[in-house]
């Protein structure tokens, strides 16, 4: 046999086996999983069973109609509307795509961060009220000019956020105390918090109180501006994303900081050999995971128009999770996994028109998610062939390892 | 023979101590120096009740010097057993964490009354979602399989008790759907935790955003829109226990319950016992602290992690049912509302211990009734921080008293067979 | 019971770790299964154990043919196995763990106790074990720890015992004790599968002795045979493990250690008033049964463990580095090759090139500021990968995919390529073969020549004394004394087991 066609079968192989394959699956996999929600709860389906042996066409009819008018909806509402009578409103929804898509990027490349570093950051949530939390206060607060307030207020929000997520990785590093435990209470904690604050005009309720717990808009010097004119909401919080994602990029690819991050991630113990402080490594990777975070508490809020709620955060904390999940805890991977459910959410409205609940968007978002978090599934389902491994030493090895069970 | 002993090193620290007497301090300084005018009252007994015991009452401030002293004081008993290397006892904790709640009930309630039996009552009553979320926890991390998912199960649970007590009319057929939906979670959980070896964290929130998707979707798109006929099933029926529910005090808050709460009560102890006192507990905890020693004995790792992380899901399925048609009588969106995260909070600080851990869950449900509670006798009080108390509360207990506690060690870690 | 395994193979992949093995142990026979690391000793043993499915061949029980879908087939059939790394359950009690699969109960599947520790209390009694049945094990010594494994396979009814590297972990008279258990074991009618790589304990105690090497059994000896004969069927040639070294030229002292005290991972005193100096181009070989506190003084060198307040000194160079970090200590110009490889040595995810650099990612030669120096690293990698006879694709291969004897010339080049005057070598050759205990063993002594201080770290006598200058013995935290190379291994054997000369 020649050496070629053998090649050609090892490349494609290891393509198939690879992440990029399993990611698109997981993808359709879960619009199958939303589109069998929508047809089971559809009326016209469910009342065309009754009569199916006589007149299937009827049922599978409905089911059709349901998911291309449902998901079609979410493309109108998200990318393009063909239907709009404008191009400028045609394209309108793929800017608000872009807009939403900010915060689940920023936030997604702070849960990636703690991913590659082998922790797992939950406290999203929290962090990002806190960031809201110095965010606000200077865009409302304080009075400085255009453009150098905006930045002391990003600077700001993402203080607040990387000093709360260096104080869990401090806890976690001086006590042992796990992170995951540590942020789902600081999210209660800061949730608490912020509530308490936004009720008192004195701190960052709003100066005509009405008594309800909401802080004022930031101030118009303060705000993000917009990128394509009034006609667009779309505004800098995108850019900032995208800057973002570069600068993840080099951090973790290409500085000598994001390799002993990783290093830390992938063996901690040999990087204490090598004279890493892994306590230190713990406290930086949470603190920049949360300075991500505190990006998208920025995004929050330099760029709400009516001013920030008590539910601001939007879960975008726990949204971030699947980013970075789906993302694959790399730069390009989470701007595409953002992008996304960025237009997921744009879409939303538009579906609930067409009378589809947009919950089940949510469901599509966890399913997607749930095959990427089990390769072998994904493996076993579309019968891809297992990850090449050149040396059956190290196959073995692994083995002995988890049969060797805790450390 | 040769028994090479060296002396153990590692010493019993001083952080229960320190902790102790900083929250001493702070509740003499706060409570009694700086405490409320007034007189609190505590009401013993409800005006319905068959025997009635007088009220006690005392003044707000000179509570909070008697607390702070006596808390004082156990903070002294700790340090003894820290000096003498040993650890602080679990009714020590229990009696201090007793003292505190008095002292605060006390300091909120100045020139008020306290009804302790309707505070301790709907303090367990809201805390059996969370018992339960947590010792259905506490049995997959028995076995060595995280469980972030409670919070879905929760749901999973209260949407199945809701819905299928309503299509039916029959709750028992509830109850026992809430237990499958609990399962049918689990299931998922235990399949790629234990087949696909997949990370067990991310499963677990990825579980929940998964099941918070379903339940809200079907919740828009099917209950609201036909709610009289499918989310409608009302609450089950309090039982009062003869006799029994006439001591005052135990009689009301224990034995005048609905069936959920009576299932938890007996449920506790009864898994404390599994776990501890028989083959099948030790298998369990075989299997979670060293599952290749548990294969080589010829325990078979995959199922006993399957069973026990499934029943566990029926135990928080059953929390869930204790939501709905233990309480609030309808499903509603997202209406666990963190609970499942408390019960994970609940199982570290109980130590994996059922006792330790339903005790734990008692502050949360405490928690939740005194916020509601102390708007009414003190609106000047920012309740937000009250409700913080027990988050905070999480917190130093895992920073400060971590090393005490041991998680079971294969917690998290995927077994495969050669 | 008569023990058979016949044509024996498995394979992982394309590896054969066990090719048509054939082994018979006789009734109340002591078998000896001898050979190197890594020639299959534990996959036979985890085959005939039900933890393995064999791809060809069968196991017979008294001319029976037997199939194992587990480990719970295996003991059922009267197979017992006391494991190199102990099945047991730290947190358990003796008798919680002796009764595990097999607990007693009364009524509710309630655990009986009180039976459970009383089969225990029998069996030690029997044999004289001395073990108390309510401790719990984690709190026990492990020679303690590895009877109670003996009595688990007891209870069960063993009737073929199966022995994996029993006496890594024991002291001399541990193992004496050992040994002793086994022969009284073997008279009670007892099969024992004794495997082992350590020629000396298979001469003093074994009825017959199998070698296996690379997978397959190339011959059976009497215990009378000599050592030498055994140690080239092992390792298939005539084995001279002297290596060339010229006499030493001492230079001033580089590493100085003053009355250092260490806690281990279980908070006892690993290290206990520990004193010795080791001069430039001289190797100090610290020897000791594992277990005896070398791997803990080797950490607190490197700053890995904290030395116990109120006791120790580290001087390096001249320089206190008492209390210094990690990196402080790799910084001031010391080597260090950690004892295991896997897990501290290498990190597997990543690829050779940057193992190469994972204790010089702060500003090296492979660093422009923060940006990692790519083109640099590639090439520092293709040549030490080149120098070091990396056997590798290429130095982008991941470090996990290679075999442990090239994993650790990517340590062993990391280190000697850094710029140091020390160089700490915690088990270097462990799990490496042949050809690559040659080359590493090579390597050190050429650094020794250039003048460097070098503390090598060994259980492994035969490599203490091929290497060493001058050698410290370790036993229980410290050092019983610091001899020369042309000591007799018998006394080398005594200062092991603490008797001072």
């Amino acid at each position: 046999m020649s050496e070629s066609p053998d090649r050609f079968s090892q490349a494609l192989k290891e393509i198939l086996s690879g992440g990029f394959t399993r990611t698109v699956l997981s993808i359709i996999l879960g619009f199958l999983v939303g589109a069998l929600f929508m047809i089971g709860s559809d009326k016209a389906f469910i009342e065309s069973l009754g009569y199916f042996f006589s007149r299937p066409g009827d049922a599978l009819g409905a089911a059709f109609a349901v998911v291309t008018e449902g998901y079609g909806s979410l493309f109108r509402g998200s990318i393009f509307n063909g239907e709009a009578e404008t191009f400028e409103k045609a394209i309108r929804p793929l800017t608000e795509t872009l807009r939403l898509a900010a915060p689940l990027i920023l936030a997604g490349l702070g849960i990636g961060l703690t991913f590659r570093v082998g922790m797992f950051n939950i406290g999203g949530t929290g962090q990002i009220i806190s960031g809201m939390i110095w965010a606000t206060f200077v865009a409302t607060r304080l009075e400085l000019p255009f453009i150098i307030h905006t930045v002391v207020a990003v600077i700001a929000g993402v203080l607040g956020a990387a000093l709360l997520g260096a104080l869990t990785g401090f806890l976690k590093a001086r006590t042992g105390a796990h992170e995951v435990i540590l942020t789902i209470m600081f999210n209660y904690i800061m949730f608490n918090f912020f509530n308490f604050l936004l009720k008192d005009p004195l701190l960052l309720g709003e100066e005509a109180s009405t008594g309800n717990a909401k802080a004022d808009p930031a101030a118009a010097s303060a705000v993000l501006p917009k990128i394509l004119g009034d006609n667009y909401n779309l505004h800098w919080g995108f850019i900032l994303a995208l800057a973002a994602v570069f600068a993840f990029w080099w951090l973790m690819e290409r500085s000598t900081i994001g390799f002993r991050l990783r290093m830390v991630g992938e063996n901690p113990d040999a990087a204490r050999s090598a004279g890493v402080s892994v306590e230190r490594v713990y406290i930086l990777a949470m603190g920049l995971s949360a300075a991500f975070v505190g990006l998208a508490a920025a995004n929050q809020s330099l760029a709400s128009p009516l001013g920030l709620f008590p539910s601001a955060h939007a879960n975008i904390g726990f949204d971030a999770i699947t980013v970075a999940l789906l993302g694959g805890s790399n730069a390009p991977g989470i701007l595409l996994a953002g992008l996304l459910f960025g237009a997921f959410k744009a879409g939303a409205p538009s579906m609930q028109v067409f009378g589809v609940s947009p919950e089940v968007l949510g469901i599509v978002q966890g399913a997607i998610v749930l095959f990427i978090a089990a390769p072998p599934l994904i493996r076993m389902l579309f019968r891809l062939p297992p990850p090449q491994t050149t040396s059956v030493l190290s196959d073995i090895r692994q083995k002995l390892m988890r049969r060797g069970g805790a450390k | 023979m040769s028994q090479i002993q060296l002396a153990k090193e590692e010493r019993i620290g001083f952080k229960s101590p320190i902790t102790m007497a900083s929250i001493g301090v702070f509740v003499i300084i706060f409570f009694g120096v700086l405490g409320r005018e007034g007189e609190t009252v505590f009401e013993i007994s409800r005006r319905a009740d068959l025997i009635q015991l007088p009220s006690i009452s005392i003044g707000s401030s000179s509570l909070g010097w008697v607390s702070g002293i006596l808390l004082l004081l156990i903070a002294g008993y700790s340090l003894s057993s820290s000096l003498k290397n040993r650890k602080t006892p679990l009714w020590v904790s229990v009696l201090y964490g007793a003292i505190g709640v008095i002292a605060l009930l006390g300091w909120l309630a100045a020139g008020n009354q306290v009804p302790l039996t309707f505070i301790i009552g709907t303090s367990l009553v809201l805390a059996v979602p969370i018992v339960l979320g947590a010792m259905g926890g506490l049995m997959c991390e028995r076995v060595g399989v995280t469980n972030i998912a409670i919070e879905a199960q929760l749901l999973a649970g209260a949407f199945m008790a809701a819905v299928v007590s309503s299509i039916t009319d029959n709750f028992f057929l509830g109850l026992i759907s809430a237990m499958i939906g609990g399962a049918l979670v689990s299931l998922v959980l235990a399949v790629f935790a234990i087949k696909y070896l997949a990370q067990q964290i991310i499963v677990g929130v990825v579980l929940n955003v998964l099941v918070i998707g379903i339940t809200s979707f079907l919740f828009q798109q099917w209950l609201t829109q036909d709610a009289e006929n499918v989310n409608f099933p009302g609450t089950l029926d309090i039982i009062k226990i003869p006799f029994l529910s006439d001591i005052p005090v135990i009689g009301p808050v224990i034995f005048e319950n609905r069936i959920t709460v009576f299932v938890a009560l007996i449920f506790v102890p009864t898994l404390y016992f599994i776990l501890f006192k028989t083959k099948l507990g030790l298998r369990a905890r075989a299997v979670g602290e060293h599952p290749l020693a548990a294969d080589t004995v010829g325990i078979n790792v995959g199922r006993t992690r399957f069973w026990w992380v499934t029943m566990g899901g029926m135990s928080a399925g059953l929390g869930g049912a204790a939501l709905t048609i233990g309480n609030a009588g309808a499903f509603g969106r997202e209406m666990a509302g963190g609970f499942g995260f408390i019960a994970l909070a609940v199982v570290i600080l109980g130590r994996w211990h059922p006792i330790s851990a339903a005790l734990a869950a008692l502050l949360f449900g405490f928690s939740i009734i005194l916020r509601v509670w102390a708007n009414q006798v003190s609106p000047g009080i920012p309740t937000d921080f009250i409700i913080m108390v027990p988050y905070v509360v999480t917190v130093i207990a895992v920073v400060a008293f971590v090393g005490q506690s041991r998680p079971p060690k294969a917690l998290a870690i995927p077994y495969t067979k050669g | 019971m008569k023990l058979e395994l016949r044509g024996i193979t498995k394979r992982f992949g394309t590896l054969v770790a066990n090719d048509a093995i054939d082994l018979v142990v006789e009734p109340g026979e002591i078998h000896a299964l001898l050979g190197e690391n890594g020639a299959g000793k534990s996959t036979l043993m985890n085959v005939l154990y039900g933890l393995y499915d064999p791809d060809e061949g069968e196991v017979l029980l008294d001319d029976k043919p037997q199939s194992f879908d587990g480990p719970g087939d295996a003991m059922e059939a009267g197979i017992g196995m006391v494991h190199q790394h102990f099945m047991l359950i730290p947190v358990f009690t003796v008798a919680e763990n002796v009764a595990l699969g097999q607990e007693p109960t009364k009524a509710l599947g309630a655990l009986d106790i009180a039976e459970a520790k009383k089969r225990v209390v029998d069996i030690s009694e029997r044999f004289g074990f001395n073990v108390d049945p309510d401790a719990l094990v984690e709190d026990l010594p492990v020679g303690v720890q590895q009877r109670v494994e003996i009595i688990k396979a007891l209870s069960r009814d063993a009737r073929v015992l199966v022995l994996d590297e029993p006496t890594a972990v024991l002291t001399p008279q541990e193992t004496d004790e050992l040994m002793e258990i086994m022969r009284q074991l073997a008279s009670s009618g007892t099969s024992i599968v004794f495997i082992t790589h350590k020629l000396r304990e298979v001469k003093a105690v074994a009825n017959k002795i199998t070698v296996i090497r690379l997978g397959k059994v190339v011959g059976t000896a009497k215990p009378d045979a000599s050592t030498s004969e055994l140690a080239s069927m092992m390792v298939g040639r005539e084995v001279g493990l002297t290596v060339e070294k010229s006499s030493k030229q001492v230079g001033d002292v580089v590493l100085s250690v003053e009355n250092l005290a260490v806690l281990d991972d279980r908070g006892q005193r690993a290290v206990n008033g520990v004193s010795f100096d080791v001069r430039a181009g001289e190797i100090l070989a610290v020897a000791g049964v594992q277990g005896n506190g070398q791997t803990e003084l080797a950490e607190a060198i490197m700053g890995l463990r904290s030395s116990l307040t109120g006791f120790g000194k580290i001087t390096i160079k001249g320089s206190d580095m008492t209390g210094s970090s990690v990196r402080q200590v790799l910084e001031s110009g010391v080597g260090y090759i950690p004892e295991d490889r896997t897990s501290d040595g290498v990190v597997g995810a990543f690829t050779i090139a940057e193992n190469m650099m994972i204790n010089s990612s702060y500003t090296s030669r492979f660093t422009k500021g923060v940006n990692i120096n790519f083109s640099a690293r590639r090439k520092i990698a293709d040549e030490l990968v080149k120098e070091f006879d990396v056997r590798t694709p290429s130095a982008e291969t991941l470090a996990g995919k290679l075999s442990g004897g090239n994993q650790q010339k990517v340590v062993v080049a990391r280190e000697l390529s850094r710029d140091v005057d020390l160089l700490i070598a915690s088990q270097p050759t462990r799990g490496v073969d042949v050809g690559s205990i040659e080359f590493i063993h090579e390597r050190i002594v050429i650094e020794r020549d250039k003048g460097k201080a070098v503390v090598l770290v060994s259980t492994e006598l035969d490599e203490v004394l091929a290497l060493a200058d001058r050698i410290a013995v370790m036993y229980r935290g410290k050092i019983v004394d610091i001899v020369s190379p042309e000591t007799s291994r018998e006394q080398l054997g005594k200062l092991m087991a603490g008797v001072a000369a």
